[in-house]
């Protein structure tokens, strides 16, 4: 596939957010503002960053990539659904029984979603297995890069640290850690929750190195990734800089949008402000073909 | 009709969360602390009501109970509070050394247990808290079959001057118990009494029990039904007495099959008086995403699952 470039990704990143309103309208259970926030970034990872192939998604020479923070899926069944890993039609089974999008994602070998390594969902475990691979691969001699992904109330969680503290020892420089630094957690603010700051401080103190960048912009995200991928000698983290439920006014900024789907009402909100992107949605729903009508007329 | 109603639909975490609130006027002592999690385990009423008494440790379940202790240790009392996976799997060691070893009165209260939290998914869906908990020295474990016998039991634990594991249920489920009923930990309710065969359940479990007797006595079976609330220290009278009068032993609850009620019931009568036992559990698998009974079917813990464990183990009997 060519890489995308910014026009294409900016309406690609429109398209997956309009994916995962519809998504949660159907399993009206999930995750709305961390998805939301991080559209921009999985269209980039997808459509221009990661080296994959969704005919394969166990190709020995993919670029690994690494959901630590599980409850973000939606965001990711939708880029993966965009890529060919899964039909679009699926993205109507999220969180179903019998189904393969997990609330949380599990791997295809149990019963889980073409793309993933491993399960997640359980907080904070993603880095130290990200860590494990890019060792493995760097004994290897290979040089598939190995990416992986986290929000930042995830950080709250011990294991992160002991990981941090590992890359950092062991100068894994085939790895690069994204934080979604959208200042949200569940309860309230990060800052309410359990301060970060000084983050980027934490990391340099462990031996990374630190590059800071607008995540919902796409040219700096990606002009970013490039930065870090000439970096050598120390693991690198990306603190994405992004806004919970970007996109949709109403969610934007505000953390109570974390594990709650939009209603009905809302949803259609939602949608009138993403406007329908050349990639056509995965399912048009009754009420929109209602609309059609009406306009027709 | 059942022999108990159905009077409304309430949370189990519900009760948790409103008896701190009634805990926290009658003792200045107790403190609860959050994980991040704080208005799905309903610990958020606590938190309104005494700002000054609730801890926030982040998502850092390892961490909030190795902080519970210390609080224990200097004479409050702490709730420790998260999902069932993450207060029981993810800091197994800090519980296992600094609380359990340790012999601190920390309360570890913990909500979303079983498979019936549903659309999240294994990941969140603890299956195995029941027997992680069960297996340290020092542990009680227990487990409410409704919203009354909830708040009940998280009032009596500040009493109870032992490290706890409780277990809640996230989806609202029947109200049944007496709300003036007596309740003491190790000593089992029976609900139901019968001749031919005995359900011992926990959990939402319970309810599925009392609807599967009324199938059962519809097929004149005589089935008893005790609410094995108190999973550990286990009500051994009740069990034995159950397999002495009864013969046939069927357990159910919302957890895998290894380890849980049904295999502390059965160390209890291995070692007393062997009886033909049946298990309605989750058969050594994780779960999926799915509408709770749903998964409760698909899983083979509900009513029916119940029913057919009691003819199978009433076969057996006869077999003797
Ligand atoms: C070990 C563990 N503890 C608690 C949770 C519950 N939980 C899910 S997401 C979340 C908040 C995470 O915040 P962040 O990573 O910033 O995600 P965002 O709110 O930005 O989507 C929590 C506490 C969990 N999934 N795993
Ligand atoms: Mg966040």
């Amino acid at each position: 596939m060519e890489r995308f470039d910014v026009v294409e990704l900016k309406e690609m990143a429109r398209q997956i957010r309009r994916d995962i309103i519809k998504e949660l309208l159907i399993s009206k259970s999930g995750h709305s503002g961390g998805p939301l926030g991080l559209a921009d970034i999985f269209a980039c990872l997808y459509f221009n960053i990661l080296k994959v192939d969704p005919n394969n998604p166990r190709w020995e020479e993919r670029d690994y990539f690494f959901l630590s923070a599980g409850h973000l899926c939606p965001v990711w069944y939708a880029t993966l659904a965009r890529r060919g890993f899964i039909p679009l039609t699926e993205l109507t089974t999220l969180r179903k029984i019998n189904g393969r999008l997990q609330g949380h994602p599990a791997p295809p070998w149990t019963h889980g979603v073409p793309g993933a390594e491993v399960a997640s969902g359980a907080l904070g475990q993603g880095l130290s297995i990200a860590v494990g691979c890019a060792l493995g691969l760097r004994l290897d001699k290979k040089p598939n890069r190995v990416y992986v992904l986290h929000g930042d109330g995830e950080l709250d969680e011990g294991q992160i640290w002991e990981a941090v503290m590992t890359a950092g020892h062991h100068k894994v420089d085939n790895l690069t850690a994204i934080v979604d630094r959208n200042n949200c957690q569940i309860d309230n603010y990060t800052d309410k929750v359990m301060e970060l700051e000084p983050l980027a401080d934490k990391w340099k103190a462990f031996n990374w190195h630190v590059l800071e960048c607008d995540g919902n912009d796409i040219e700096q995200f990606l002009r970013t990734v490039k930065q870090a991928q000439e970096l050598r000698g120390k693991p690198k983290v990306i603190l994405a800089h992004t806004f919970m439920g970007k996109g949709v006014s109403f969610m934007e900024n505000d953390y109570k949008w974390h594990g709650v789907p939009p209603n009905d009402e809302q949803g259609k909100q939602a949608l009138s402000e993403l406007t329908p992107t050349k990639y056509g949605d995965f399912i048009e729903f009754e009420w929109e073909r209602q609309l059609v009508e009406v306009g027709a007329k | 009709m059942p022999k108990y109603q159905c009077k409304e639909l309430k949370a189990t975490r519900l009760g948790f969360g409103e008896a701190l609130v009634e805990l926290g006027h009658e003792n200045p002592n107790v403190v609860v602390l959050g994980g991040d999690v704080t208005g799905s385990v309903r610990t958020d009423l606590f938190m309104k009501a005494f700002p000054d008494r609730f801890i926030s440790v982040g998502v850092s379940e390892q961490d909030m109970m190795g902080t519970a202790a210390g609080l224990a240790l200097v004479g409050k009392i702490p709730f420790a509070s998260t999902y069932g996976e993450f207060a029981t799997g993810r800091p197994f060691d800090q519980i296992r050394q600094s609380i359990a070893y340790s012999e601190l009165p920390v309360k570890i209260c913990a909500s979303h247990c079983g498979i019936t939290v549903g659309p999240d998914g294994a990941t969140h869906q603890s299956l195995e808290d029941i027997a992680l908990m069960r297996i340290l020295p020092h542990m009680t474990v227990a487990s409410p079959c409704d919203y009354h016998q909830a708040k009940k039991m998280v009032k009596a634990s500040v009493q109870w001057n032992h490290p706890i594991y409780i277990r809640f249920f996230r989806d609202n489920t029947p109200v049944f118990t007496d709300p003036n009923g007596a309740f003491e930990f190790g000593k089992a309710d029976v609900l139901i009494n019968g001749t031919e065969v005995t359900v011992i359940a926990c959990g939402l479990q319970v309810w599925e029990a009392i609807l599967a007797e009324e199938v059962l006595a519809a097929e004149k079976i005589s089935c008893r039904v005790i609410n094995m609330h108190t999973i550990k220290p286990l009500d051994k009278e009740a069990i034995v007495k159950a397999a002495n009068e009864t013969g046939a032993i069927v357990t159910a609850e919302d957890h895998q099959i290894h380890g849980g009620l049904g295999g502390a019931v059965a160390e209890v009568l291995a070692q007393t008086i062997p009886t033909p036992q049946e298990f309605v559990a989750v058969n050594d698998t994780f779960g999926e995403s799915g509408k709770g009974d749903e998964l409760m079917k698909k899983y083979g813990i509900a009513k029916d699952d119940i029913v057919k464990a009691v003819h199978k183990v009433l076969k057996r009997k006869r077999k003797l």
